[in-house]
């Protein structure tokens, strides 16, 4: 029987690592991220997780002992936030064409300057052309769900990448949350072992991570292209199963009384839990207004994306990060060009809002809405709009 | 293991693990030394490569030199990727995943891998006692990238980013201690060679694998290309560079410091620097000064050899059950 | 045999551009590059088998009647071994094409 506790976010995540049963998890702390790493120590202190700790001595050596140990064909796992993500970058672009599968958790933090220990997406954009699967939780239980769901899909011999669970830090890393854990005889039903086909084993030599001279090179990358747009389909594969399995739906896109909105407001992270309260509340006045809420970040779901907004005549999109001296939100640039050559497309306004941890109130995101219908109709000199910022 | 039947390679087996057809420069030093070294091993070790000429010369897609299991990621992380491995196999035994008995891991690098921009992931691997050995083919510069100076570039040296002119005579800084640093992270096995004694680097890489937990080669590497000097003479330099003092070499077992070879007198460091174009514009002024330093060196080298530690003995209360340090 | 590079097309390649063929590189004629070769006095041979272990290429191997002789296919004519050689069996000459 599944459990229902309340319990820190964070340590729910180690507790769903455990569930996953890796063989190596190497980790260095970092804020907001640290009592993942520390829960996941202490799991391994006492017996309960089966693993080796590989207490390392900077994110990039955390990143690369990830690869030598998924290389090696074990189950994998790290966390890491904001700068550490940045320090480890090299070592992330990796990660995805040698189609190692590592699977990590990202607490977002903003990127210094200044430091910033609070949320923001500014590390989750640095990471966006890495090649990796990128999945978006907004609250605890999704966490824990696409945790498990990720070592399914990495693994997978169809799929063979990195997948990165992207989860607010602070702002989910450290509330305590109800969450329902599946069994661990659940999970080892869902979850098989990892197989990797290719693995460094002195029985069978392979020679991994040659250099490419231009010949060969754009082969490799429209391979690697290819093999993560054709992972898509493993994705909606594994959480249809999960579903089965456990009861909770994932899709790329969430829908929130957007169907047949003329307004609808798009986010990604936890703040759209928030946006949901305002959505809400002005249905209620009866306003005709909606909701979409990214889940998959990569691959990009186009089709669901167009899908879900057909009908839509005002697309308003909150980013948490800014693209500096360029479009601004980099997440309205991405909905802009999916719907740049659809002859019908919804007028989409970027909002860039939550920096730094700023957070934004269910009357703030009804300003935001109202704001942005406007802006729809009268058009703006900027690019995109600030929201919350002191003049 | 098939052995050449003949006289001195007899010790030798005939089965390379490094094949012919990479495409190092003409008379390469680390090539050999890489051959060599790897001929002291069996089959039952994965190699992990850092950026730099041996791994460059050795996998040009679609194509590599090895018959060991083999990766390389990226310049900085061959010990982080060591680690990484040596752990996951650890793990997968535990937990009773089929795999090849007594598996090694190896890691190995140039020296600007290895004290440059690699020193902390060695470090790091190094204090948290992962059952690897870290081998560094010392060629003294950043060689594959045009050779270009290191912090293991010697004193004087010219090179790219060193050169003599006007205001310079090259190199400014003494070459760093990495053997010594790889000491004071107090793992049990440390030793140096180079590829002019070939059974003494052999049975050292031999020694350093099989020794359990952390283990550190470090081996000069002639480069002809970089160090300007005829192709043919790269075991000559080698020999040279033991026998003036500049590149001692000795073995470091559980801190016991221990010379590998005895020099009853120092050759003068000319003849060592006079066949190499690289130093070929040093006065004599500067020759002295290193001819001084390298005595210095040598002189504190063998204190430390003929220095044995006595280990104090303690008197526990609560009797003798240690923790054993991974 | 493993294929020439421009032979891969992106559908081919290994995953993860892995190669599953070891010591591929012996398809490589290094030989190409030399502009000397080794020229063998087998009279004075003692069949020691040092060039062998000196050699960078790892290209020495024994002929048929146990003398050690470079395979020109991949030697560069680094001339380490007629270096070493100390009955002088090996003597370089120049690589007239």
């Amino acid at each position: 029987m599944a459990t229902r506790v309340g319990v820190e976010v964070s340590i729910a995540i180690a507790d769903a690592v455990k569930l996953a049963n890796p063989d190596v998890v190497a980790a260095y702390p970092i804020t907001p991220q640290t009592h993942i790493v520390e829960h996941l120590a202490e799991l391994v202190a006492n017996g309960e997780l089966d693993a080796e700790y590989i207490p390392v001595e900077s994110e990039h050596s955390a990143m690369s002992a990830c690869l030598g140990s998924a290389a090696a064909g074990a189950r994998t796992f790290t966390a890491t936030a904001s700068q550490g993500l940045a320090l480890m970058n090299e070592v992330v672009y990796v990660a995805a064409p040698m189609r190692l599968p590592i699977i990590m958790a990202v607490a977002n933090r903003a990127l210094s300057a200044p430091l910033s220990i609070w949320c923001d997406h500014s590390d989750l954009m640095s990471v966006r052309d890495t090649g990796w699967i990128q999945i978006v939780a907004e609250n605890g239980q999704q966490c824990v769900d696409n945790i498990i769901c990720a070592f399914r899909i990495g693994e997978d011999r169809r799929v063979l990448l990195p997948v990165m669970v992207h989860l607010d830090g602070f702002t989910l890393t450290h509330v305590i949350e109800p969450i329902t854990f599946p069994e661990q005889s659940e999970v080892d039903k869902f979850l098989p072992p990892n197989n990797f086909p290719l693995p460094l084993n002195p029985d069978k030599p392979v020679a991994m991570g040659d250099f490419a001279p231009p010949i060969i090179f754009t082969e490799t990358k429209w391979a690697q292209e290819m093999n993560i747009c054709a992972s898509k389909k493993v994705i909606m594969e594994v959480w249809d199963k999960y579903e089965k399995a456990f009861g909770r739906k994932y899709s790329p896109v969430e829908k929130h009384h957007s169907d047949g909105a003329k307004v609808v407001l798009m986010t990604m992270g936890s703040v759209g839990e928030t946006a949901s309260v305002a959505i809400d509340e002005m249905r209620d006045e009866g306003q005709d207004v909606g909701q979409v809420r990214l889940r998959l970040w990569r691959p990009f779901p186009f089709e669901e994306l167009r899908e879900a907004l057909k009908d839509t005549e005002v697309l308003i999109v909150l980013d948490r990060a800014i693209s500096y001296g360029g479009p601004g939100g980099p997440l309205a640039s991405e909905v802009k060009a999916a719907f740049y050559d659809q002859a019908k497309k919804p007028r989409i306004v970027s909002f860039v809002g939550g920096l730094g941890g700023r957070d934004i109130t269910v009357a703030g995101f009804k300003d935001m809405v109202k704001k942005g219908t406007e802006i729809a109709r009268t058009g703006s000199k900027n690019e995109y709009e600030i929201y919350g910022v002191r003049e | 293991m098939e052995k050449y039947a003949v006289y001195v390679p007899r010790l030798v087996k005939k089965k390379e693990n490094f094949a012919p057809g990479h495409r190092a420069c003409i008379g390469c030093g680390e090539a050999l030394a890489m051959r060599q070294a790897f001929k002291a091993l069996d089959n039952n070790v994965i190699v992990v490569n850092a950026t730099g000429c041996m791994e460059i010369f050795a996998s040009q897609l679609p194509l590599t030199s090895w018959y060991l299991p083999w990766i390389h990621t990226l310049f900085e992380n061959a010990a982080a990727v060591a680690s990484g491995i040596e752990a996951g196999y650890k793990a997968m035994k535990r937990k009773g995943v089929p795999l090849p008995e007594n598996t090694k891991v190896v890691a190995i690098g140039g020296d600007g891998a290895t004290s440059d921009i690699g020193l902390q992931a060695i470090s790091g691997a190094l204090e948290r006692g992962h059952d690897f050995t870290y081998i560094c083919f010392d060629n003294e510069a950043y060689m594959n990238t045009g050779i270009q100076r290191s912090s293991a570039t010697p004193f004087g040296a010219a090179t790219t980013t060193s050169p003599v002119g006007k205001k310079s005579f090259g190199q400014f800084s003494w070459k760093k201690n990495m053997p010594e640093i790889a000491a004071a992270h107090n793992i049990p096995y440390v030793a140096t060679a180079t590829h002019g004694y070939p059974f003494d680097l052999m049975e050292k890489v031999r020694k350093a694998v099989d020794t359990p937990g952390p283990a550190y080669v470090h081996i000069l590497s002639v480069c002809p290309t970089g160090w300007r000097s005829a192709t043919d003479t790269v075991n000559r330099q080698s020999r040279l560079a033991v026998q003036t003092g500049i590149f001692p070499l000795y073995e470091v077992v559980n801190s016991q410091y221990k010379m590998s070879i005895t020099l009853p007198k120092l050759r003068p460091v000319k003849d060592y620097l006079k066949i190499q174009g690289r130093f070929r514009h040093l006065s004599d002024d500067i020759i002295q000064q290193i001819q001084e330093r390298v005595e210095l060196e040598y002189q504190k080298l063998l204190e430390k050899a003929n220095n044995v530690t006595k280990r104090a003995k303690s008197k526990s209360k609560t009797g003798t059950a240690k923790a054993s340090a991974r | 045999m493993a294929k020439s590079e421009s032979e891969y097309t992106w559908k081919n390649l290994e995953i993860g551009a892995i190669i599953a063929d070891p010591g591929s590189a012996r398809q490589y004629e290094s030989g190409t590059w030399r502009s000397q070769r080794p020229t063998y006095d087998f009279k004075k041979c003692i069949k020691c088998g040092l060039c062998a272990l000196y050699c960078p290429e790892g290209c020495i191997g024994e002929n048929e009647e146990g003398y050690f002789e470079a395979d020109l296919f991949y030697c560069k004519g680094c001339g380490i071994c007629a270096r070493e050689c100390w009955p002088r069996v090996i003597t370089m000459v120049e690589e007239v094409e």
